[in-house]
């Protein structure tokens, strides 16, 4: 990427670079969304719905790894898959497959968290109404997990939020690899390193505008959804 | 698929409910046979919820024992209830009402021509996709019913479910009502409206604090109750 | 309803991973750990793809201090490493981590200061200039990191006769960071850092900076390359990464290195062993 030109000119020259940034950043942050939310969900909506010692511990636990520092959870999985670590036969590190496994493992906590909290509340006033028509363990899990469906989308969008935000993880486990594992945020810390400010200011400015768009994206869904099923 | 039994006769044998020092229900005995609907009445806090909590099965009692058509297990085979507030999936109307039939393990070959007949059948045909959240409150508390038939029940329990609607909503509502009780199902409904007593009941059930005070035909209760707090109740007295 | 959704979600992954395969299908890679300044300067932006047009291979840098690079590559994570510290490559041999060292270019340090000179180095030698930034408790900005600065850097202090770690105050700021960072914080605390040229002469953010003592032998910075030991890591790329080595040793490679310039200046001085293998 050109140091002398300005964000702003990149992409209306589409420079190519640049598009295989922004590309990579959301591939590695969609794809740990979908990741997390397929494990996260079922788990939350499990911890809301059933009842075991030790669950309160269990809950303010989850809550607590909504906090997870992204530079933690970015060692943690590159120790897991260095070679000289237990997955290291895998040569999965500094590729992308190992920066969405180390963006998965930081937002499955939060869609899991906010999963359990809405269910819960949901419960409490579908309780009396599924009980009464029968409605097996696992049939309950669904039929909240869909009815929540507004709330939820919330929850993935916060994840994705946090994905798409974090430097941490990405670094360390991708390498900041030019042309190869390069994302929007170490895109910006590397420029900011090299004293390209306005450049990584621009570079800033991008990725919260392709962040709004998913976010206006998704809300425009929910407003369509919400007039075909209330 | 469905078991052969049948939840019928209801038997409540000297069952109370405590929930914390609070007696809510005590040493109640009552049982529930085939036949006209039974109205259960009595002043705010006499228990008419949870009596009906009890009947369904969502709620256990403390001492006593409930059974239905014999069977001590609360499993609800072929009876189903209406709260005051229905809760709507968050879908059309059609799809709550397949979503009912579908837990009641209904045939899927089956399921479409019984959402049209269940729902002409609470007069909501016309509204079929219209998300069910944005029902008037009598369109709910219909769709509710409607749900509730689809489980073929032999017993429909219901608790207060006209107190929040306007009369011609209540009128709607009483009408199918009054048509499942006469398909021979048995009507079990909680009811502060006097008058609706008069238009439904077969036969009444009087609670005041937790305890059956009174019981029979309707006519009978209505114009010569037996006991004071009846009498007071039906004049129209605060009974403590 | 559910299920659109979940086709939805499918479709996603598969686009996700079409995005990663293009990378994924090339086998034909090695990853060398390296150091910022050879990254910060560009010169790699230049070097790499010569040599991908010449033999297919592509060359992942990790751009890290000379300290992290050789870790990374202790742990088996690096094919070659091309860092700019003889005594730590010179460890990193002993240990049995590489297989050998090769010279492969040279660039200078300077050190850069605020053009308000507040220790009154220039016209100094870098020795004196250290002795004044302690006498006054200049700001001073250190790597910190393990880099080949940071440990030219303490070098530098040792000969001028100071023991840093005993006599350093508040005015020694250590961050911990790469030498653009380090840059940044220098020019936001008005402070002296020792920076390699190649990174100050791409350095944008200067503010108030500039160079405040140059040319002293002293402050010569030698890159070395190594083929990181296949037999502690079988993992390694060793023919791929030979030939990353040989070419970089080349004439064609050190012809290449010298071609990389900035403003018309040169960065690195190509420095290879004639006919060396």
């Amino acid at each position: 990427m050109s140091d002398e030109l300005s964000a702003w000119q990149l992409i209306l020259n589409g420079d190519p670079a640049l598009f295989a940034i922004v590309r990579l950043s959301l591939a590695v942050s969609l794809s740990a969304v979908v990741l997390a939310a397929l494990a996260g969900m079922p788990l939350g909506a499990l911890l809301a719905l059933t009842r075991f010692p030790g669950r309160s511990m269990l809950v303010v636990l989850l809550n607590a790894l909504m906090g997870l520092p992204p530079v933690v959870v970015g060692l943690a999985v590159y120790l897991l898959l260095s070679r000289s670590g237990p997955l290291g036969a895998m040569g999965i590190l500094f590729t992308p497959t190992a920066m969405v496994i180390a963006q998965t493992i930081l937002i499955v906590p939060i869609i899991a968290a906010l999963t359990r909290q809405t269910v819960e509340d949901l419960w409490a006033e579908y309780r009396d109404e599924l009980t009464a028509m029968d409605v097996s363990p696992a049939g309950r899990m669904t039929t909240l997990l869909w009815d929540a469906r507004f709330s939820l989308m919330t929850a993935l969008l916060a994840g994705f939020g946090r994905a798409a935000a974090e430097v941490g993880a990405v670094m360390i486990v991708g390498g900041n690899i030019d042309g190869f594992t390069r994302t929007m945020t170490t895109a910006v810390a590397l420029e900011t390193s090299k004293g390209n400010l306005p450049l990584a200011m621009g570079l800033g400015l991008v990725l919260v505008a392709i962040v709004l768009s998913i976010n206006a994206a998704a809300w425009g869904t929910r407003v369509w959804s919400e007039r075909q099923a209330g | 698929m469905r078991a052969p039994s049948s939840d019928l006769p209801l038997v409540l044998d000297n069952v109370s409910l405590q929930a914390g020092a609070t007696t809510i229900l005590d040493r109640l005995s009552l049982t529930i046979t085939p036949g006209t609907p039974t109205l259960i009445v009595g002043p705010n806090g006499s228990g008419k919820t949870t009596l009906l909590r009890l009947c369904m099965g969502l709620a256990l009692p403390s001492a006593g024992r409930v059974s239905w058509g014999g069977r001590a297990d609360s499993k609800p085979v072929r009876r189903a209830i209406l709260f005051q507030r229905p809760v709507m999936l968050r879908r059309t109307a059609a799809a709550n009402v397949a979503y009912a039939l579908a837990q009641a393990r209904t045939r899927r070959s089956q399921r479409a021509e019984r959402i049209a007949a269940l729902l002409q059948r609470v007069g909501l045909a016309d509204l079929a996709h219209r998300p069910a959240r944005k029902l008037s409150g009598g369109e709910q508390q219909r769709l509710a019913l409607a749900r509730a038939l689809a489980r073929d029940p032999e017993i429909l329990l219901l608790d207060e479910p006209t107190a929040s609607l306007d009369p011609a909503a209540t009128r709607g509502v009483e009408e199918i009502i009054l048509m499942a009780a006469q398909s021979g199902i048995k009507i079990v409904m909680a009811s502060h409206d006097l008058g609706q007593v008069r238009r439904l009941a077969g036969d009444v059930v009087f609670l005041v604090r937790g305890g059956l005070c009174e019981q029979g035909k309707a006519a009978d209760f209505l114009d010569h109750p037996t006991t004071r707090e009846a009498a007071a109740f039906l004049r129209g007295d605060l009974v403590i | 309803m559910t299920f659109r959704f979940s086709s939805f979600a499918v479709a996603l992954l598969l686009g996700a991973s079409a995005a990663f395969t293009p990378a994924v299908a090339q086998d034909r890679s090695i990853v060398v750990a390296s150091t910022t300044s050879t990254q910060d300067s560009g010169l790699f932006g230049y070097l790499l793809p010569l040599f991908k047009a010449k033999t297919g291979i592509e060359v992942k840098v990790i751009a890290q201090g000379t300290g992290q690079a050789l870790d990374t590559a202790r742990r088996g994570d690096a094919d070659v490493v091309f860092v700019h510290a003889k005594s730590q490559e010179e460890k990193f041999l002993a240990e049995g981590f590489g297989v050998k060292r090769f010279d492969v270019m040279y660039n200078d340090f300077v050190l850069i200061g605020p053009t308000s000179d507040p220790a009154g180095v220039s016209g100094k030698d870098i020795e004196s200039a250290l002795k004044a930034i302690q006498d006054k408790a200049a700001p001073f900005v250190s790597r910190g990191d393990k880099s080949g600065t940071h440990s030219a850097e303490l070098a530098l202090w040792k000969q001028a006769g100071i023991d840093i770690a005993a006599t350093k105050g508040p005015w020694y700021r250590e961050i911990g960071q790469g030498m653009g960072a380090a840059l940044n914080t220098a020019g936001a605390m008005n402070g002296y850092v020792l920076s390699d040229r190649g990174t100050w002469i791409s350095f944008k953010n200067r503010g108030d900076l500039e160079i405040s003592v140059e040319g002293d032998r002293r402050l010569f910075n030698q890159y070395g390359v190594m083929l990181v030991n296949p037999e502690k890591f079988p993992s390694v790329k060793k023919e791929f990464g030979q030939a990353f080595i040989d070419w970089l040793v080349s004439t064609e490679g050190q012809t290449a290195i010298a071609g990389y310039k900035i403003d018309g200046q040169q960065l690195f001085f190509p420095n290879a062993e004639k006919k060396g293998s």
